[in-house]
C-alpha cells in the first residue's frame, strides 16, 4: 500500500500490547491506516484524543518511541485490468517482482449490493465432478465452502474445481497457506496455462496471522471490480477461513472484548456474513462466486465457525474418505446446493432431480445395509444389491478424480440403475423410466 | 431547538458524543460526515456523554464530526402503499435507492408522496373519536386500508371537518379533528410511530380463539398455530426454517404478511422479490406480492438496523390490525437480532449474560412476542397479529438462550430435527417434540370441533400416539432386530410411517401437495386413521412392510391430486380395495 503525501507523524505512543499501541493524535479517522515504526497498523478505536491502533503483524520490538504515521485513509487496492495474472500480499502489494499496479484506488471492504438490485442466481457451473454438478450443482452468486478435516486434499480440489469451471477470472484470496500450498496454487495455475486470468492475494503461514484479515475484502474488492465494472462472471476462493476466523479471535482477544461461543468474538457471523454476502448475481451480466474452505476439527461441524459458515452460505461440500473404495467422496448425505434447484431440470436433463434423488436414497439403502451388516443381521438380496452398487456409484460418481459432462453422470447412472436394481425399486417416474432406462442385467 | 453534540470516542459502530443539550433514551441523531449523515441511535447516557450505535458503516468518521439529536425514537411511516414495498431494517424503500451498492447517508422515503388514492370518508363532522378510530379509507390494492386518528392523540376529539370522498396524495389533509381545548389538529394519510412502542388504540385483547390455517398439515393437523398466536420455528442449518416460511408466507390465510428478513441471505431476499410479484394468492387469487412487505435487512447490512428490523415488522403488522385486518408476521432469523442485541452489549462493556448475550435477553424476546394478540377494537370488529419467528441456534442445540428465551414466549414450538432433514423427510418438524399450546385452550377446542369435525382434538392425539409408539418401537426393532420382534411390532411402526409419509411430510414444491385445505387435511386424517385401524393378517415382517409401502404409495398419489379429482378417487378406490381384504 502506498501512502500519501502530507501524512502526520507521532512519536510517543502511550500504551503497548501484543496486537495494539496507542497513543495520542489528533484529526484521526476510524479505519484509517498507519504505519507504527513501518509495520502496517489501522485505527480500531478513538476515545477522545487517544488513538488505539490495530499493529498488523504485531508489536514484538516496537518501542514507545516507535515513529507513528497516518495515511489519511482505510486500505485500499489500485484496480485495473493489471490485476489479472498477479500475485499480491495481504496488503496488495506484488510478491511476483512485477510492477505495481496502476489504476483507480478503491477501499477495500466496500459498502453492500442493494439486495432489491440482485438478480436471482440462474447460470450452472459445471465442474466435472459428479459430486458436485449431478449431486451439489454450484450457480453463479453462490457462496459454498468446502468442509473438511486438515488432512483432506481441499486445495486440490478446489484448484481442480476452479481450472475446469467456465468463468472469466479466478481470485484466490490465501489465508495461512502454507509455502507448499502455495506453490502448488502456482504451480497448478501455471501448467493449466490459466494464469492469465488468474489473482492471487496470499498470506503464507509464516506471515503474521492477523494480516489474514486484509485477504478476504482485497480478493473481493478485485473481484466487484471485474464483476460490475467490467460484467465478468469471477470466481473467488478462500481457503481456508478457518484460520481467518482464528485472527479474528487474535485480535478480540486482544482487545479485551467478551469472547461467545468457543472463544469465538460474539460478532463472528456478521464479520463472516460481510465477506460471504459479496457473492452476488448483478442485473448486468457480472457475477461472484465463493467457494471456500473451512476445515474441521474432526468433523464437528457444531464448533462456531462451521456452523456459522452453515447459516451464511448456501449449502456446503463435506469430503470424505470413503472407506470401501479409497476414493476421496463428496458426502451426498452431508453435502448441500441450496441453489441447484434453481438450475437442475431447467439447464440440465429433464431427469436430472429424480436420477440425482434416487441414487442418494439407494446410497441410504447401502449404508442402513451396511449397518446391518455390522450388528450382524442377515443381509436380504436387496441389501446385498445395495452394497455393490454403492461401491461403483462412489468409485464412477461420487470419487472426486470424476471428470466428465453432466449428461454421462446422468447416463452412468442409469446404468447402475439397471444394473442393480428393478425399475419399481428406483421409484422413478414412468415417463422416465420409458426414456432412459438401461437395461444391461 | 435541537440538541446537538460532538463526536468524542469510536469503537466499531459504537460513537461517544458529547452533548449540550438534552437527549433521550433512544432518541434518534444524525453524525455528519463530511456532508453525509450518518443515522444513529442512544443507547447509553451517562453525564455529558451518549452512546450512540450508528445504523451506518464509522469508516472516516472523526472525533469532533457534530451531531444533531431529533428529539424522537427511531419511527416507521404509516400509511397507503406499504404494502408491495421493499424496505430495509430503518424502512428506506430500497426500489427507489439509486445504483446498485448501497450507500450509506442515503435514506429514501417509504412512501409515495406524489401518487392519489381513492378516498372515502366513513366519520362525520360531529363525531366524537379517540386514537385509532376510523375516519375514512382508501383502497390499497384489494383492502379497505383505514385512515384512522393518529395513535399518538391523547382523549377524545371531535371532528371538524372531513374530506370528500376523491382522490388525494397521502400528505393532504382528510379532517380536521379539535381537542377538548378547543385546539385544531390536522389529519392526513400518513401518521409516524416509534417501533419499540407497541400501537394500543384497541378495547382488549382476548385470549386466541380461533386457528390461523396455514396449509402446512405438520402444523394445521398436529399442532395450530392461533389467529393472534406466537410460534416459532427452531432448527439447525441445512434443515429447512426458510422454506417452511416461505410456504407459510405464500399460504397462511392472513390479510396482510410482512416478512422481516433479518439477518439472513440475501439470494433468500431475492427469491421473494422474484416470485412474490409472480405467485397467486390462494385465498383471494391475487398476486403474493399484494399483501406482502418485505422487511429486508440482510446478514451483511449493518447490524444495528438489523435489531431495528424486527421492530418496524411489528409496528407495520399492528398498523394493519388497527385497520380490523388479519396480520402475519415472519421474522427469519430471531437468532440474527439477538446477536445484534449481544455484539452492541458487548461493546458497551456491560456484563454479559449467558454465552455473553445480554442478561435481559429473555425480557427483550418476551416484549416482541408480546405485542402479537387478537383484538378487539374500538367499534367491535377483530384484527390480528400472528408471529412466526425463527430461530438459529448455534450447533444445533437447543438449549442456548435464544431458543430457551423465545420458548418461554412463544405458545407454539415447530422444532426442525437434523434427522428427519437427513433423511429427507420435509418439512423437518419434529412430530414428538414440537407443541402447541393452543391445543389446550378451550376457546380452541371448541372452534376445531365446529370448524373441523367434532371429534378433531381426540383424533389428532391418537394420531400423535401412534407416531410416538411408532417411535418406541423403531428402536425396539433397531435393537432386536427384524426377526427378534413380534409381527405387532413392524405393524406399529409401519402405522407411524403412515402418518408421518401421509400427514407430517409434504412436497413444498409441488403445486397441490404444498397447500392443503383445513377441509382436505380432516379428510386425510379420518382416512390415515382408518388405514390405522384395518386389521390385517401378516404372515411375515416382510408382507407387512410391503403392504404398508404400497398404501403409503397409493395415498401419496392421493396427495399429489387433485381433491376429489377423478385421479384421487381412483387411487381412493385402489385403497378400499386393499383395506376391504383386510382381516
Amino acid at each position: 500500500m502506498t501512502s500519501k503525501a502530507f501524512q502526520r507523524t507521532y512519536t510517543q505512543l502511550e500504551a503497548i500490547t501484543k496486537a495494539t499501541t496507542s497513543l495520542k493524535a489528533q484529526g484521526v479517522s476510524n479505519d484509517e491506516l498507519a504505519t507504527v515504526a513501518g509495520r502496517l497498523a489501522q485505527v480500531v478505536k478513538i476515545k477522545g484524543d487517544t488513538v488505539t491502533l490495530q499493529v498488523f503483524s504485531g508489536t514484538e520490538g516496537i518501542p514507545t518511541n516507535a515513529e507513528v504515521e497516518f495515511f489519511g485513509e482505510p486500505p485500499a487496492l489500485n484496480v485495473s485490468d493489471e490485476l489479472a495474472g498477479r500475485f499480491f500480499n495481504a496488503y496488495g502489494d506484488p510478491i511476483d517482482n512485477g510492477p505495481a499496479i496502476e489504476g483507480e484506488r478503491r477501499y477495500i471492504g466496500g459498502p453492500s449490493v442493494n439486495p432489491y438490485k440482485r438478480k436471482q442466481p440462474s447460470q450452472l457451473i459445471p465442474t466435472g465432478i459428479a459430486g458436485i454438478d449431478l449431486n451439489n450443482t454450484l450457480v453463479s452468486g453462490q457462496k459454498i465452502p468446502f468442509f473438511a478435516d486438515p488432512d483432506q486434499p481441499y486445495n486440490q480440489v478446489m484448484a481442480q474445481v476452479a481450472l475446469r469451471a467456465d468463468v472469466d477470472k479466478i481470485i484466490l484470496g490465501g489465508m495461512g497457506l502454507s509455502n507448499d500450498d502455495y506453490l502448488y496454487f502456482k504451480q497448478a495455475f501455471e501448467s493449466a496455462g490459466a494464469l492469465n486470468k488468474i489473482i492471487s492475494f496470499v498470506n503464507t503461514t509464516d506471515q503474521p496471522p492477523v494480516e489474514r484479515l486484509l485477504i478476504p475484502d482485497m480478493a473481493l474488492t478485485a473481484a466487484e471490480y471485474f464483476a460490475v465494472d467490467k460484467n465478468e462472471k469471477v470466481l473467488v476462493l478462500l481457503t481456508d477461513m478457518t484460520l481467518y476466523a482464528d485472527a479474528l479471535s487474535i485480535v478480540s482477544n486482544r482487545m479485551d472484548q467478551i469472547p461467545s461461543k468457543d472463544s469465538m468474538p460474539g460478532s463472528l457471523y456478521s464479520d463472516l456474513a460481510k465477506i460471504y454476502e459479496k457473492a452476488v448475481q448483478l442485473p448486468d451480466g457480472g457475477s461472484i462466486t465463493i467457494i471456500a474452505v473451512t476445515t474441521l476439527n474432526e468433523g464437528d461441524i457444531t464448533h462456531a465457525i462451521p456452523d456459522n459458515t452453515g447459516y451464511i452460505t448456501e449449502g456446503q461440500l463435506f469430503l470424505r474418505q470413503d472407506t470401501d473404495t479409497g476414493k476421496v467422496i463428496i458426502d451426498p448425505f452431508r453435502s448441500l446446493s441450496r441453489l441447484k434447484q434453481l438450475v437442475i431440470g431447467k439447464q440440465t436433463r429433464e431427469d436430472h432431480n429424480q436420477v440425482m434423488n434416487t441414487a442418494v436414497r439407494l446410497y441410504a439403502d447401502a449404508s442402513n445395509a451396511k449397518t446391518k451388516l455390522e450388528n450382524g443381521f442377515d443381509l436380504s438380496d436387496y441389501d446385498l444389491r445395495c452394497l455393490d452398487y454403492a461401491k461403483e456409484y462412489s468409485t464412477r460418481l461420487l470419487a472426486i478424480d470424476v471428470n466428465i459432462s453432466i449428461n454421462e453422470m446422468l447416463d452412468t447412472a442409469w446404468e447402475l440403475f439397471g444394473k442393480y436394481f428393478t425399475k419399481p425399486e428406483t421409484g422413478i417416474k414412468e415417463a422416465l423410466i420409458e426414456k432412459y432406462w438401461k437395461d444391461n442385467k | 431547538m435541537k440538541s446537538t453534540g460532538v463526536v468524542t470516542g469510536i469503537i466499531a459502530n459504537l460513537v461517544t458524543v458529547e452533548v449540550t443539550g438534552h437527549v433521550s433514551q433512544n432518541e434518534i441523531c444524525y453524525i455528519d460526515l463530511d456532508g453525509t449523515k450518518l443515522m444513529a441511535e442512544v443507547i447509553k447516557v451517562t453525564g455529558k456523554n451518549a452512546f450512540v450505535q450508528v445504523y451506518e458503516s464509522t469508516r472516516g468518521l472523526k472525533k469532533g464530526h457534530t451531531v444533531e439529536f431529533e428529539g424522537h425514537m427511531l419511527e416507521v411511516m404509516l400509511g397507503p402503499g406499504l404494502l408491495s414495498s421493499s424496505y430495509d431494517g430503518l424502512q428506506n424503500n430500497l426500489e427507489t435507492m439509486e445504483g446498485v451498492f448501497l450507500k450509506r447517508g442515503e435514506y429514501t422515503s417509504p412512501l409515495d408522496h406524489d401518487k392519489k388514492w381513492e378516498f372515502t370518508p366513513v366519520a362525520a363532522v360531529g363525531d366524537k373519536v379517540t386514537a385509532a378510530e376510523w375516519l375514512g379509507e382508501v383502497k390499497e390494492g384489494w383492502l379497505p386500508h383505514k385512515i384512522m386518528v393518529p395513535f399518538s392523540f391523547k382523549g377524545e376529539y371531535t371532528v371538524k371537518s372531513i374530506t370528500a370522498k376523491g382522490e388525494y396524495k397521502i400528505d393532504e389533509t382528510m379532517a380536521v379533528l379539535v381537542d377538548t381545548a378547543g385546539e385544531e389538529h390536522i389529519v392526513t394519510m400518513v401518521q409516524k410511530w416509534p417501533v419499540k412502542v407497541a400501537i394500543g388504540g384497541f378495547v382488549e385483547k382476548p385470549r386466541p380463539y380461533k386457528i390461523m390455517e396455514t396449509g402446512v398439515r405438520c402444523i394445521d393437523t398436529f399442532n395450530p398455530i392461533a389467529e393472534g398466536g406466537t410460534g416459532f420455528i427452531p432448527g439447525p442449518f441445512g434443515c429447512g426454517k426458510t422454506v417452511l416460511q416461505h410456504a407459510i408466507a405464500k399460504q397462511g390465510d392472513a390479510e396482510v404478511i410482512v416478512m422481516a428478513a433479518c439477518g439472513e441471505r440475501a439470494n433468500e431476499v431475492v427469491e421473494i422479490f422474484t416470485e412474490f410479484p409472480e405467485l397467486v394468492d390462494p385465498h383471494t387469487g391475487r398476486k403474493l406480492m399484494e399483501r406482502t412487505t418485505i422487511i429486508c435487512n440482510t446478514s451483511n447490512m449493518p447490524v444495528a438496523a438489523r435489531e431495528a428490523s424486527v421492530y418496524t415488522a411489528m409496528t407495520i403488522c399492528e398498523y394493519y390490525r388497527a385497520m380490523g385486518l388479519k396480520a402475519l408476521l415472519l421474522a427469519d432469523s430471531t437468532s440474527r437480532w439477538a446477536q445484534a442485541l449481544r455484539e452492541m452489549s458487548n461493546r458497551l462493556e456491560e456484563l454479559p449474560g449467558a454465552d455473553a448475550f445480554p442478561v435481559d435477553l429473555s425480557a427483550i424476546i418476551s416484549n416482541f412476542y408480546a405485542r402479537a394478540g387478537i383484538v378487539k377494537l374500538k367499534n367491535g370488529q377483530t384484527g390480528s397479529v400472528t408471529v412466526i419467528g425463527t430461530v438459529s441456534p448455534a450447533g444445533g442445540n437447543l438449549k442456548e438462550p435464544v431458543t430457551e428465551s423465545t420458548k418461554k414466549a412463544a405458545r407454539c414450538f415447530y422444532g426442525l430435527a437434523q434427522i428427519r432433514a437427513d433423511k429427507k423427510r420435509y418439512p423437518a418438524v419434529d412430530p414428538i417434540d414440537s407443541y402447541s399450546k393452543y391445543l389446550e385452550y378451550d376457546e380452541i377446542i371448541d372452534y376445531l370441533r365446529e370448524r373441523v369435525d367434532k371429534d378433531w382434538v381426540e383424533k389428532v392425539n391418537r394420531a400423535k400416539n401412534i407416531v410416538r409408539k411408532g417411535k418406541e418401537v423403531s428402536e425396539q426393532i433397531n435393537i432386536l432386530g427384524d426377526d427378534g420382534v413380534p409381527i405387532s411390532y413392524h405393524e406399529q411402526f409401519w402405522k407411524s410411517e403412515l402418518i408421518d409419509f401421509i400427514i407430517l411430510q409434504q412436497d413444498a414444491f409441488d403445486k397441490i401437495d404444498s397447500l392443503t385445505s383445513i377441509d382436505r387435511q380432516e379428510y386425510m386424517l379420518t382416512l390415515v386413521l382408518r388405514v390405522c385401524d384395518a386389521q390385517f393378517q401378516f404372515e411375515s415382517f416382510e408382507d407387512c412392510n410391503k403392504l404398508y409401502k404400497e398404501l403409503i404409495n397409493i395415498m401419496k398419489q392421493m396427495n399429489y391430486s387433485e381433491f376429489k379429482s377423478e385421479q384421487f378417487n381412483k387411487y381412493l378406490e385402489q385403497l378400499n380395495k386393499i383395506l376391504s381384504n383386510d382381516k
